[in-house]
């Protein structure tokens, strides 16, 4: 089977790429593994945000906050396309502070991204106590709740919804899904690439992307590209459903539009070992609780474990290869945040065959540098 | 923190056979079971009501469980009732919460004594206050002595509906009727495991008997039903039902009592990574275990019918060999003393084992119930239909966990109890594949439910301030 | 929609959305909801339709409802307590936060 593209990987970064190839009249061929394989996608929190992110890194805050412009456009489209509502809601988010201590930790951090990026409007502000509980009239907040940060660009959707909705985008747009399709060897040819799935079915494109995640290393070698990654670790509680209560989604607490909240995350350096643990559950809750104490009587319906797909500084990697033109990796642990570029810029760079330059700082190359003694 | 030998999970007859073999042995056992007081689910309050007058209405087979609940009791074993295990950590640590206070119990061993549930039967209406299982009713006539106001329907197959019916005629409860929805055929299938059967054959001619007191009763018996439908807007007002030769009827109904069936109880053993294998003569999975009832995951023992529906007497057996290989694994018994120990027990297991390939293929689940109508209700908690659960099928060819995560089936608060079979029997036909294949629900801590609250107060890095 | 079949012993009184309810130390919650019109334990957080106790052993969480203020309580697990105030659970439940 010929196709113009072959993504690997269907969770949210593959199926968002593959969703946008094909919008853009390519043929697509989207190639996902197992019911039981690590799959981020299915762990993810589901915010889509900007405050907190990307020190150090400017080019990321730009491509965050890129991102998350492109989020209500990217949503309308493809809820339209689909049918399927992403419960996107963009009103603003959350950073709650404890103590005084940690309220003004927070507004330094923030000041500090906000110089590195030298925007002159800042996308966030601090809130004082007093203003946070109107903000959020029906919460009580626990004694040592000082205050939060409030980012303004940042918002929520629910990630099931975005994924399922990304592969139903890819089938209205003609492009094709297959499961149970890991793949076990990629053979660059002149005129493109040949993919070899576990069982021996083989299928032809033009252009790769290879999208798979904390698989993708293995892949990334074969089009000789060295991608070092890592997980890390995630877990996150759910609770059962109660009345809309956080008028806004925070860093490490939202309420769904079904009314669950969502508890999380933790970030452990665990290996590829996705087991659930008593110790986080046990820190989760107490964080809950001394939130808002009164969280302490909802019940926990469910708690998962998740592997982020890691970089050695956690930015993304967008490239190209060079000794294979028409290979591409893709990687990041922020999906959802990113998928609308994911969408639209990443999709437009692989179909003119060439990297936009902003993307330049996410050549996997930085991590190359030699370690200064 | 609570430190013991051998932690057991479950107070039925597994669980108390086991503690009291391993006090026998000078074992510390700690029983924690969800339930106010001893007995599983076949001997529900068979402290209180096996001398009471209901006793008699019960049966033979209830009133035996109080010589074990007594012995039990006077083992010396430490017995939690009203405790909801929720998780289990490697080596070991248990998280238990009981009256609303979590604590932790660290233990060598540990024996899943957790038994079974009823085979969930998605149909029509099945969500409908008055629907209930057969096996709610009899626990409601164990524990709170108190049967269906008005003329019962009861529908299904298996021993559990005859046996009920039996002793709702003894407590002078009406019957609307039985709808056996047994398939045609069956009996001849069953007929060839007759033989080896007969080692048991008084509980075959137990299954007789009852027959003939229904008979006797003049209950109404319509065989070979093959569709039911409750039908009400608030709770059931009516069922239908069709039977295999198309005869159709709808009648007023109060009580719809179901029965399909038991399936082993393997939320724990998944939850703990123990191997489960798919067994095709009970349509379920079950842990694969070693002779003494060891799992994949050591120290870790199943024993009872959550190793596999073998019954009451096979699950006492069962706990009682489990107990002397931890026995023996804590050194307090050797080898060779429980080799010796468990060959009797061996002997009468494997006579009420024997029992087993004729009653499972004599009550194989009819195969409606793995295909109900895509309007039916699937996921009770998130109200997912089987229609929507294909419709994921239809996209790509996913698995239970990508169907979960999209359609939320399996999302709610009974963690996938009710439908996760139902799902992997609904996608194996849809692809074309066995339902070994297709796997089911990862399954995951709480296995019971847990507060915020609950788990906040075992919070080690902090302090609460 | 159930009946007991003996008069309780030691009958205790517990309260069903504020109506009086005879019980019998030893039974559950649940056993009590089935005597109690109208029958049902709570409505579904997703559509509000009805629901009642269904196994009576804890497995599928339809029997949920309020025990003295606390929401969510399996009521086929837990026994009746003399005074004790039960209210039927309407959809998600509502924190007091």
């Amino acid at each position: 089977m010929q196709s113009d593209a072959i993504v690997i990987g269907a969770g949210t970064v593959g199926a968002a790429v593959a969703y946008g190839l094909a919008r853009r009249g390519l043929s697509v061929l989207v190639l996902d593994g197992d019911d039981g394989d690590y799959r981020a996608a299915r762990a993810n929190f589901g915010l889509v945000w900007l405050q907190g992110k990307g020190m150090n890194m400017p080019a990321y805050q730009q491509l965050t906050r890129r991102s998350v412009d492109l989020w209500p456009e990217f949503d309308a489209e493809l809820s339209a396309l689909t049918g399927i509502d992403l419960q996107y809601e963009h009103d603003g988010g959350l950073a709650f502070c404890f103590g005084e201590d940690g309220f003004e930790q927070r507004r330094l951090h923030l000041q500090r991204l906000h110089n590195q990026l030298g925007s002159e409007d800042p996308d966030h502000e601090m809130l004082d106590r007093g203003t946070l509980e109107k903000l959020a009239p029906k919460v009580r907040f626990g004694a040592d709740v000082s205050g939060a940060s409030f980012g303004r660009r940042d918002g929520h959707a629910n990630p099931l919804k975005l994924l399922a909705a990304l592969h139903a985008g890819i089938l209205r747009h003609g492009g094709v899904l297959r499961s149970h399709s890991a793949v076990d060897k990629i053979v660059p040819g002149t005129q493109g690439f040949t993919i070899e799935i576990q069982g021996g079915d083989r299928f032809s494109a033009t252009r790769l992307v290879i999208a798979a995640g904390l698989g993708s290393a293995t892949l990334a070698e074969q089009v000789g590209l060295h991608v070092p990654l890592r997980p890390q670790r995630g877990q996150v509680l759910v609770t059962e459903r109660v009345d809309p209560l956080l008028p806004l989604p925070a860093s490490g607490l939202r309420q769904t539009r079904e009314g669950t909240l969502m508890i999380g995350a933790t970030q452990e350096e665990t290996g590829f070992n996705t087991t659930t643990t008593s110790e986080a559950a046990a820190h989760l809750g107490h964080k809950t609780v001394r939130l808002v104490p009164a969280l302490a009587e909802l019940t926990l319906v469910r708690h998962w474990a998740g592997l982020r797909v890691m970089t050695p500084d956690s930015y993304p990697v967008y490239v190209q290869s060079p000794t294979y033109p028409g290979a591409f990796v893709t990687l990041c642990h922020s999906g959802v945040t990113l998928a609308s570029t994911h969408a639209t810029v990443i999709p437009d760079a692989i179909i003119a065959g060439r990297l936009p330059s902003i993307l330049d700082p996410f050549h996997h190359r930085r991590f190359d540098v030699p370690k200064a003694a | 923190m609570t430190s013991v030998d051998l932690l057991i999970v479950g107070a039925g007859p597994a669980g108390m056979a086991a503690a009291v073999q391993a006090r026998r042995f000078g074992l510390d056992v700690l029983v924690v079971d969800d339930q106010p007081a001893p007995g599983g689910q076949i001997w529900r309050s068979v402290e209180t009501v096996a001398a009471a007058p209901r006793g008699k209405i019960l049966g033979q087979a209830y009133q035996a469980g109080k010589p074990l609940a007594d012995a039990f009791r006077a083992s010396g074993v430490r017995y939690q009732p009203g405790t909801q295990l929720w998780q289990i950590e490697p080596g070991f640590r248990a998280f238990v919460t009981r009256d609303r206070q979590a604590s932790t119990i660290e233990a060598r061993s540990v024996i899943l004594a957790t038994g079974a549930q009823e085979r969930p039967v998605p149909f029509a209406g099945w969500t409908l206050p008055g629907v209930l299982t057969v096996g709610a009713a009899q626990i409601l006539l164990k524990s709170s002595g108190q049967i269906p106001e008005k003329p019962v329907w009861i529908a299904g197959s298996g021993p559990l509906p005859l046996l009920y019916l039996v002793q709702l005629l003894r407590a002078g409860g009406k019957i609307a009727g039985y709808l056996d929805t047994t398939p045609p055929g069956r009996r001849r299938a069953a007929l060839p495991h007759l033989a080896k059967a007969l080692g048991a054959a008084g509980d075959l001619i137990k299954g007789l008997a009852w027959m003939g007191m229904l008979r006797k009763a003049r209950v109404p018996i319509v065989r070979h039903v093959a569709d039911i439908e409750a039908i009400g807007s608030e709770r059931i007002e009516s069922l239908m039902y069709r039977t295999r030769t198309g005869q159709e009827k709808t009648v007023p109904a109060d009580v719809l009592l179901v029965h399909e069936g038991v399936i082993p109880s393997i939320h724990g053993a998944l939850a703990l990574g123990c191997a489960v294998a798919w067994r095709d003569d009970q349509d379920c999975y079950a842990p694969v275990l070693d002779p003494w009832g060891e799992s994949s995951q050591a120290g870790i023992f199943v024993a009872g019918d959550g190793a596999g529906i073998a019954g009451a007497q096979a699950a006492s057996l069962r706990g009682e060999l489990a107990a002397l290989r931890v026995a023996v694994t804590l050194g307090r018994a050797s080898e060779q003393a429980a080799a010796e120990a468990a060959k009797p027990i061996r002997r009468k297991l494997d006579r009420q084992l024997a029992l087993r390939p004729f009653l499972d293929a004599l009550f194989k689940p009819r195969p409606e119930i793995f295909a109900p109508s895509d309007a039916t209700i699937v996921c009770r908690c998130e109200e997912v239909t089987a229609g929507d659960i294909r419709a994921m099928a239809d996209v790509g060819r996913p698995g239970p966990n990508q169907v979960k995560a999209f359609t939320r089936a399996g999302m709610g608060p009974c963690q996938g109890r009710q439908c996760g079979y139902t799902v992997t029997q609904i996608l194996a036909a849809a692809e074309g594949r066995t339902a070994q294949e297709v796997g089911f629900y990862r399954i995951r801590p709480p296995l019971k439910p847990v507060t915020l609250g609950e788990l906040a107060s075992l919070d080690r890095r902090e302090k609460v301030s | 929609m159930f009946r007991k079949l003996h008069e309780p012993e030691g009958a205790i009184t517990v309260y069903v959305d504020g109506i009086a309810a005879s019980a019998e130390p030893g039974e559950s919650i649940a056993a009590v909801l089935l005597r109690a019109a109208p029958h049902w334990s709570r409505t579904t957080p997703v559509t509000q339709s009805k629901r009642a106790p269904y196994c009576m052993m804890g497995v599928c969480f339809e029997c949920l409802a309020i025990v003295d203020g606390i929401a969510s309580v399996q009521t086929c697990l837990t026994l009746v307590r003399d005074g004790m105030r039960i209210e039927r659970q309407h959809g998600k439940r509502s924190l007091s936060a």
